[in-house]
């Protein structure tokens, strides 16, 4: 499937759906926005409900590249756009005995390039998805950052100019809400937010991700992790990543295994753990 | 982003403005860019299908999470089936209660000088403050409510701080070399990098967490440490403010903005158990579990409560110990604590105090200066 097929609304579900990507009718809305209006798209919801998961499946359904630009605390222009290679400028330095002047120093050859400046010079023939993972662990000062280079899809280098974009990407950012995102940059962006699957998408997404899992497997998993999302008091839920590693793990086991040997797959607080043992959550399950 | 817009049915124009007013009227922020966008987007859609325009009307409009419950209510009431939610919002039906709780309006008394709100400040308005410092909370007159402002947004500009990953040029020899500077700097003795420069790691503002309780027991309290809460917000980036009584309400977003009354009165709308009921456990652990990322690691978590808890002191216990774990420091300010022979004797205080950093009175202004020191250096 190319860019331009994804014309409508089920064409884009049927092109994550064809990467094992089980999107519903508003994350496949907002996917085929992001797309033909050139927008990018902020997904936020829960841990392990497939955020950055979409761009993958996006990015090799319609053959595009994908960049990503994964965010951390005191992320700035020299992790995300470029930098340049210092030691090899000292190098060169050393072995021009002097004999260099600033415009062969500061030359492209010495350019380091990082996900946003490569996002914006790769080849115009094929499409690029940039991922900009976890945009609430970078500060306020990246985040403005930012929102310059997604109205512009330029940047610049002092050293050589402006650099824009020879074709624009289609940006995904994704967030866990560790803290709000300015209101600015939100307004850039389309927005959706992904909710924990309903148990019988669930199963699909178990089997469109494992095909060799039988449907017992499936079935069982699936219920054990709502009736721990049904839990009001726990600390951490179970994602769709752990429901899957939970099916691997039953699998991988054989018949023998229980839930409660593997709960560890799926709870990772001690208490938690505790809490659900004593009031037999996973009972008959 | 220049391609004409698509010519929309005049109609569709008019409802679409309709949807925009009724969302802005409910809170959420639309503007004339996302106006356009929309437009764009109903082009690319089908617009027979009601469902089809919904979703991209939501993805288009909303921004936050809040907004998509906003959403569809405003959406129902301009496409849909003729049913015009009340036009009062459900905030109406709270008591009045927690708004005779706050002073919309505090009158300072003619009889007393204003407050002082330059530099050049007159002995007698000086000793004024100063007395305001060890006096009670639970004694204050409106118009010392007023006069104290100044002082309590002074100590809220003191905050915690941590180290950044970021860096910057420091002068002194440190162990980040700054390459680029020293390739700039070795320009100058045709290449050799005779002088090395350094960076250093800078500064940034810790997050800080505000709880304050409302129940009825701190009702003396809850007006001025509130006003603090307010002047935190106000302050700086990285504070989140929740109240409780008997159940937790984040307020962060309600106290933003500079106007002080209007901030407190819109936090008395949301907060819907004012000098009510206390339980704390249950508060402490609604804030582990759904604000759990927003408290984080790292932050420093100030609680304002007298401790009288009507809930389960085994529950204030686990919840307190996993939120000792996941934050940088707790802190408690407890008004009764003010008193000399104060003993954590209530039973919610009993529980906490095993997993506190520090206990404070909260009761004064000296008390809150005292805060503001301790903040400052952990």
């Amino acid at each position: 499937m190319t860019l331009a097929e994804l014309e409508s609304v089920g064409a884009a579900s049927d092109a994550l759906a064809g990467q094992g990507y089980l999107a519903d009718r508003q994350l496949a809305m907002a996917v085929h926005l992001a797309v033909v209006l050139g927008q990018p798209l902020l997904l936020e919801g829960e841990a392990g409900v497939g955020k950055t998961e979409v761009a993958r499946a996006l990015s090799v359904a319609i053959g595009a590249k994908l960049i990503r630009l994964q965010c951390h605390e005191g992320i700035d222009l020299h992790h995300a756009v470029y930098d340049w290679d210092y030691a090899r400028q000292l190098l060169a330095l050393r072995a021009a005995e002097g004999g260099v002047d600033e415009g062969q120093l500061f030359a492209r050859r010495f350019l380091l390039r990082r996900p946003l400046l490569e996002a914006l010079e790769s080849d115009p023939s094929q499409p690029v998805v940039l991922l900009i993972d976890e945009i609430d662990r970078a500060d306020d000062e990246f985040e403005a950052f930012l929102l310059e280079f997604l109205s512009d899809f330029a940047v610049t280098i002092p050293e050589l100019g402006t650099i824009t974009a020879r074709r624009r990407p289609i940006v995904l950012l994704t967030s866990n809400r560790t803290r709000e995102l300015h209101d600015a940059l939100k307004r850039r962006c389309l927005y959706h937010w992904i909710d924990y699957p309903t148990p019988e998408r669930e199963r699909a997404i178990v089997h469109a991700r494992l095909p060799e899992v039988p449907e017992a497997v499936a079935l069982r998993v699936v219920e054990a992790v709502s009736r721990l999302r049904d839990q009001g008091d726990l600390y951490k839920l179970p994602g769709v990543g752990e429901t899957i590693v939970w099916a691997q793990a039953l699998l991988a086991l054989g018949d023998e295994a229980t839930l409660d040997e593997t709960l560890g797959v799926a709870l990772k607080v001690h208490e938690d753990v505790l809490r659900v043992r004593e009031r037999g959550v996973l009972d008959g399950v | 982003m220049s391609e004409p817009l698509a010519p929309l049915a005049e109609g569709m124009v008019g409802r679409l403005g309709d949807l925009t007013s009724v969302l802005r009227a409910q809170g959420t922020r639309v503007g004339v860019g996302e106006l356009l966008t929309a437009v764009r987007c109903l082009d690319r859609v089908d617009c027979t299908v009601r469902d089809e325009v919904r979703l991209a009307l939501r993805t288009v409009l909303c921004s936050q999470h809040v907004d998509l419950e906003r959403f569809d209510l405003a959406f129902r009431a301009v496409f849909g089936d003729g049913q015009v939610p009340g036009a009062e919002p459900s905030l109406s039906d709270l008591g009045v209660i927690e708004k005779a709780v706050l002073p919309s309006l505090a009158m300072p008394d003619p009889a007393r000088p204003a407050a002082p709100d330059d530099a050049e400040m007159l002995p007698a308005a000086w000793s004024d403050v100063e007395l305001l410092l060890e006096k009670d909370f639970a004694r204050y007159t409106e118009a010392e409510m007023v006069l104290a402002r100044d002082l309590i947004a002074r100590l809220a500009r003191r905050h915690p701080t941590r180290l950044s990953r970021r860096t910057r040029p420091s002068r002194r020899r440190g162990h980040i070399p700054d390459l680029r500077q020293t390739v700039h700097a070795s320009l100058r003795t045709a290449g050799e990098p005779l002088h090395r420069r350094w960076r250093s790691p800078t500064q940034r503002p810790r997050q800080l967490v505000l709880v304050c309780d409302v129940s009825g027991s701190m009702a003396p309290y809850a007006r001025m440490l509130l006003q603090y809460m307010h002047a935190c917000v106000a302050a700086r980036r990285r504070v989140e403010a929740f109240a409780f009584g008997t159940r937790l309400t984040r307020i962060t977003q309600e106290l933003a903005g500079r106007d002080h009354d209007r901030a407190l009165d819109r936090a008395a709308a949301v907060v819907t158990d004012f000098s009510g009921g206390t339980r704390i456990g249950a508060a402490i652990a609604e804030l582990n579990r759904v604000h759990g990322r927003r408290v984080g690691r790292g932050s420093v978590v100030v609680i304002l409560s007298d401790g009288w808890d009507r809930g389960e002191p085994e529950q204030l216990d686990v919840e307190m110990a996993r939120l000792r774990r996941a934050a940088y420091r707790v802190v408690w300010l407890n008004p009764l604590a003010a008193h000399p022979d104060y003993q954590p004797l209530a039973r919610g205080m009993q529980a906490a105090v095993p997993h506190t950093d520090r206990l404070l009175p909260g009761n004064s202004l000296a008390s809150l200066e005292q805060l503001a020191a301790i903040l400052e250096e952990i």
